[in-house]
């Protein structure tokens, strides 16, 4: 984190961003990929594109939180407060643990390390200017996707979750050439809320309940189909 | 006008945050959509994690970054430290690189 934080940082001043912004993004709005895109975006002229492309790419930050919600804490500003620490690597990390105190501990010291490490390594970053090295020539784009399959793996034991994954992988890639950044990971969410239309068409799981209520709705009568 | 961006991203962003955080108290979900939710981090994570092992600018990346987190994978796999894959992923995709594969 404090390598990307650090070429973030010579990026950023390399496209002629001043250095309190690229300080100031990296401490408000404390999302790797989207302070990439908007850098780049910035300097094409395109500001507007910047917030969109940005937003889209983080939409995915809501569902993070629905997951993560109570391991955050059980005051709102523990929630408020914790809320701003939310990543891809946080999520990653906290899920990995058991559900209860340590799930908790593990999101606050995640959340505040690489909060740390990042904005430490913009500085870095800022200071150094043009030598910090290339980050592909270090291989640093290999550490992220790395990273967070390393965290996944263990819960892909579970068998639905383990489909989720993959198919949200596979959708996701096939899409990437056609859509903007960011809806093709969004994508993912179709399998799991597939599951759930299922399960709420049949709310006791099985295809049997839901025969009683389809049979009264069409006695009613008032379905045009 | 810089300063409107920057702003403008930081309160969407946090707002995403915090809106699925609050909202997490405030619907009654029942139990199986509480099971459902870690699956769809999951799903969301796996995708973006192969997205960001594949594709650069919605293309190809390029062998050597696959080649490395398949490195990283199969160490994780192996149940070798955290760090030791995050490294041996890096590692991989700068040597290969310093071999010329792109």
């Amino acid at each position: 984190m404090i390598a990307v934080g650090a070429s973030f940082g010579a990026v950023a001043i390399a496209a002629g961003l001043p250095i309190w912004a690229t300080l100031t993004m990296s401490a408000v709005l404390y999302a790797g990929g989207a302070q990439f895109m908007a850098v780049g975006l910035v300097a094409a002229g395109s500001p507007l594109a910047a917030v969109l492309a940005g937003l889209l790419l983080n939409a995915r930050h809501l569902p993070f939180g629905l997951a993560l919600g109570d391991s955050l804490g059980p005051r709102l500003r523990h929630r408020l407060l914790g809320s701003h620490l939310l990543t891809d690597e946080t999520t990653a990390f906290t899920l990995a643990r058991p559900a209860g105190e340590a799930r908790r501990r593990a999101f606050w010291l995640a959340g505040t390390l690489l909060f740390v490490a990042w904005n430490a390594g913009t500085l870095l970053g800022v200071l150094a200017g043009g030598t910090v090295g290339d980050p592909a020539a270090l291989g640093l784009d290999a550490a992220f996707p790395a990273g967070l399959i390393a965290l996944l793996l263990p819960s892909l034991r579970d068998r639905d979750t383990r489909h989720a994954a993959l198919s949200g992988a596979a959708l996701a890639v096939a899409a990437t050439p056609v859509l903007p950044a960011g809806l093709p990971v969004l994508l993912a969410l179709a399998g799991p809320a597939a599951i759930a239309v299922r399960r709420r068409s049949a709310p006791r799981g099985g295809a049997r309940p839901a025969l009683p209520t389809r049979v009264g709705a069409e006695h009613t009568g008032e379905g045009s189909c | 006008m810089l300063i409107a961006v920057i702003l403008a991203l930081a309160a969407g962003t946090y707002g995403f945050r915090v809106a699925g955080v609050l909202l997490r108290d405030r619907l009654d979900l029942p139990e199986w959509s509480r099971r459902l939710l870690p699956v769809g981090a999951a799903a969301l994570l796996a995708a973006l994690a192969a997205t960001a092992a594949l594709t650069e600018a919605g293309r190809f990346a390029g062998w050597a970054r696959p080649a490395g987190v398949l490195v990283g994978v199969l160490l994780a796999w192996r149940r070798v430290p955290f760090v030791l894959v995050v490294i041996g992923a890096a590692g991989t995709t700068a040597v290969l690189r310093l071999l010329g594969v792109p």
